[in-house]
């Protein structure tokens, strides 16, 4: 057999490895050209405030850009401390055993279940069963449903990943268990805990399938968070499906494009803050 | 060895990680104010028995105790004896220097804000002298709001060192403190051991036989998780009289 020279081999290897960095890199940018080259031109100050007239064929987006604020917020302050106090629960007060593995296998097929299932239970569930309604409140409910598994993964191996001698000598010093997960678990682990919650809002900006079952796509301003909505994903998505407008679809993506940008680059800043103020 | 000058007693101590039976009926007495060694090779069971004293098995599953080991007189296994009270009398400095990711302040008054102070001026009186009790004021009195993380090994070690007398405990526990330090740091932390001792009462574990010869009062040599021998430190490297504690001083093995 021919021995390939390792020196080939490893530039072989740059090769590939930078190859693939690379076309990752453009598609996603060439994404994001197309998508803001042809959105751009619609996206006006009107465009943002104003309320849709004619179905969306003219007028704004406004009812879309706060149903897209509300939805995602609400879900996130729903799913956050449910997630976080169940993960820390599975890490720090029980041991594992088999039903422990059992809840993580659970929780792992259910953050790989397609969206459009979650849509359809939280129709049946919230909407139907509970008599929510087309509502605010059942979309944010399904999408903390559909969030949940995501952030307790994300924040149970974040806490994992906490070096196991802070939780002794919190110990050794006389802390309880609870003001060490408080004081130096929760702490030390949040930069992933925050990747996570992250994820979930990214992931709720943009999802259509579980909200449009379950928020409806009402043009409306919402009053409460009984009434229905409409995400800028939902509109994008009426808007391109029924052929009611593309320049206006185009729009709405560039500036849904525009605020998942936003909220990570918050969000990143954010996160380097804490770590500043933490270290110094 | 009078009774009541014991600070600790233990006496049929036994323990079991799982089905594995890692101490094997240990008595020891630990005296006040005194400086006592553990020696022994590799896994013998000298940390297990040091994490007996303020109950840091209990952390880990499947640990099974047996036996007495009496703090004055009362038994720390009893299920009236509130651990974490335990923990703020038996202090532990660990191997590895292990300040957390906080500021060099933050570090020392950890175990002050678990236990509730909240006054500041206190906790800053109360940093002060431990960092000073520690030999380490000098050094840090100038970055006390810097990283812990930043200082050199060797002052992270009485970093942490200080972080336990801030609490003062009435014990400290000592696991190998000096094996990520040089030379000269550990002469620096033996030096401050022998100067703790005034106050506190110390036990330590060691691999290095003349660091326990130099500091300790106190030796006891343990085997496959026996404790073989246990006499005056001097009396244990100038005339053991065990074979095994013998073989083991004059570098037969271990
Ligand atoms: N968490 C644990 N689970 C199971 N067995 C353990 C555990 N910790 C220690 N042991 C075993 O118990 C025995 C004693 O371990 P211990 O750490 O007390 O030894 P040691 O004398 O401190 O050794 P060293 O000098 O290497 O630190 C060893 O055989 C070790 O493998
Ligand atoms: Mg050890």
């Amino acid at each position: 057999m021919m021995r390939l020279n390792p020196r080939y081999v490893q530039r072989g290897a740059v090769f590939v490895l930078g190859g693939a960095t690379v076309l990752t890199l453009l598609i996603l940018i060439f994404i994001i050209f197309f998508i803001l080259e042809k959105g751009l031109p619609v996206l006006t100050l009107n465009f943002l405030t104003g309320n849709p007239e004619d179905l969306g064929r003219k007028g704004g987006i406004f009812p879309a850009i706060i149903g897209s604020i509300i939805l995602p917020l609400l879900a996130i302050l729903i799913a956050t401390p449910l997630g976080i106090f169940t993960s820390v629960y599975l890490s720090e007060y029980t041991r594992e055993s088999k039903l422990t593995r059992l809840i993580r296998f659970g929780t792992d097929c259910l953050a790989g279940i397609p969206s459009i299932i979650f849509g359809l239970f939280g129709y049946i569930f919230f909407v139907i069963t509970l008599e929510m309604g087309w509502s605010i409140l059942s979309g944010a409910l399904t999408l903390a449903v559909m969030i949940l598994p995501t952030i307790i993964r994300t924040s149970e191996e974040a806490i994992r990943a906490v070096p196991k001698t802070y939780r002794e000598v919190s110990f050794s010093l006389g802390a309880t268990g609870w003001q060490t997960v408080k004081k130096v678990i929760l702490p030390n682990a949040l930069p992933g805990i925050v990747t996570g919650i992250m994820l979930s809002i990214g992931r709720s900006i943009g999802e259509t399938a579980a909200v449009i079952f379950t928020a409806g796509s009402s043009l409306r301003l919402p009053t409460s968070i009984f009434d229905s909505t409409r995400t800028m994903a939902v509109h994008f998505y009426i808007l391109a499906r029924e052929g009611i407008s593309q320049e206006n679809a185009y729009g709405t993506a560039a500036t849904l494009i525009i605020a998942v940008l936003l909220v990570n680059l918050t969000a990143y800043w954010l996160m380097n803050r804490f770590i500043a103020k933490r270290r110094s | 060895m009078t009774t009541e000058k014991n600070k600790i007693e233990i006496s049929g101590l036994d323990l079991y990680y799982g089905k594995f039976h890692a101490l094997q009926s240990v008595s020891m007495p630990v005296q006040k104010n005194l400086i006592t060694a553990l020696i022994g090779p590799s896994g013998c069971g000298k940390s297990t028995l040091l994490r007996c004293l303020n109950r840091m098995n209990d952390l880990i599953s499947g640990v099974k105790v047996t036996g007495k080991v009496l703090l004055d007189q009362s038994d720390i296994y009893s299920p009236t004896f509130e651990v974490t009270e335990l923990r703020k009398r038996v202090g532990m400095v660990f191997q590895r220097p292990n300040p957390f990711p906080l500021s060099i302040y933050d570090n020392v008054v950890y175990g002050l804000k678990v236990a509730g102070m909240n006054n500041r001026k206190k906790m800053e009186e109360i940093a002060e002298k431990s960092l000073m009790g520690a030999w380490l004021w000098d050094n840090v009195k100038d970055k006390l709001h810097h990283s812990a993380l930043e200082l050199p090994l060797d002052q992270q070690q009485r970093l942490c060192v200080a972080r336990l007398l801030a609490i003062e405990p009435e014990v400290i526990l000592m696991d190998e403190p000096c094996s990520a330090l040089d030379p000269i740091a550990t002469m620096k932390i033996e030096e401050l051991m022998l100067e703790l001792k005034k106050n506190y009462t110390i036990v330590i574990v060691t691999h290095n036989m003349q660091q326990a010869a130099r500091v300790s009062d106190f030796t006891g040599y343990m085997l496959l998780g026996k404790m073989i021998e246990f006499n005056v430190t001097k009396d244990i490297f100038t005339r053991p009289k065990e074979k095994l504690t013998e073989e083991y001083i004059s570098g037969k093995y271990g």
